[in-house]
């Protein structure tokens, strides 16, 4: 189950290294503004290929 | 968005997924960095001083005259044990009774902006009524600095 975490818990899994950050919106909201070295997978696109830059066994943060 | 992302990555594969619910909004609020086209705006905080002089409640204001006094600053900002803006002491009020508490020597609930807020709003708001300075709270209420006028209109008119 995806667990809720607050922007404190994500300067932390950020600052452990390996947490991969991936903001679900559309591209156009993205490219305005996103946290620092977050990819953009927008909901829409979210599916097996997308996902395949993403490491399995790492932290995933969405927002 | 966010909550249906984390179960789909889940239906994927993803063992250690985690949703940032609040979000962008509640980062930049916060007044943490973002990258894209609009982060070169300049906002509240790249023109926040941190050099606020707080107190309590219940500190009297010979204690509160002291501080301001030693820090060099023309006011004091009310908070909570955990940083929560209550009030401000400053002008004729600062000059009271020194036996008056904080609590009692305070205007309650000044106004505050957020960090991210931009710069060119808050001259034009603030500046426009002849305000010369602004409490910058977190989203919590938590006081992180305040902004005067006059660094913002030397940023917006440097950059």
């Amino acid at each position: 189950m995806p667990i809720s975490i607050d922007r404190h818990e994500v300067q932390r899994l950020v600052e452990q290294g390996s947490a991969q950050l991936v903001e679900v919106l559309p591209p156009a909201e993205f490219e305005e503004a996103h946290l620092p070295g977050a990819i953009n997978i927008s909901l829409k696109e979210l599916n097996r290929e997308s996902t395949g830059v993403l490491n399995k066994d790492a932290p995933v943060i969405v927002y | 968005m966010s909550p249906r992302a984390a179960w789909r990555l889940e239906t994927l594969g993803f063992t250690r997924v985690y949703d940032y619910v609040a979000g962008k909004t509640d980062w930049s609020a916060a007044g943490l960095p973002l990258e894209g086209s609009t982060a070169s705006i300049s906002k509240a905080a790249d023109a926040i001083r941190g050099s606020d002089v707080t107190c309590s409640l219940d500190e009297t204001l010979e204690v509160v005259q002291a501080r301001v006094e030693s820090a060099g600053t023309s006011a004091c900002i009310v908070t909570t044990d955990d940083g929560i803006v209550l009030g401000r002491i400053r002008g004729r009020a600062l000059q009271g009774d020194p036996d008056t508490t904080a609590e009692q020597a305070m205007s309650a609930g000044p106004s505050t902006i957020r960090p991210d807020t931009e710069l060119a709003e808050v001259v034009e708001y603030y500046g426009e009524a002849g305000i010369k300075s602004v409490l910058v709270s977190d989203q919590d209420g938590r006081l992180i600095g305040t902004v005067y006028i006059e660094d913002a209109r030397k940023i917006l008119n440097s950059s």
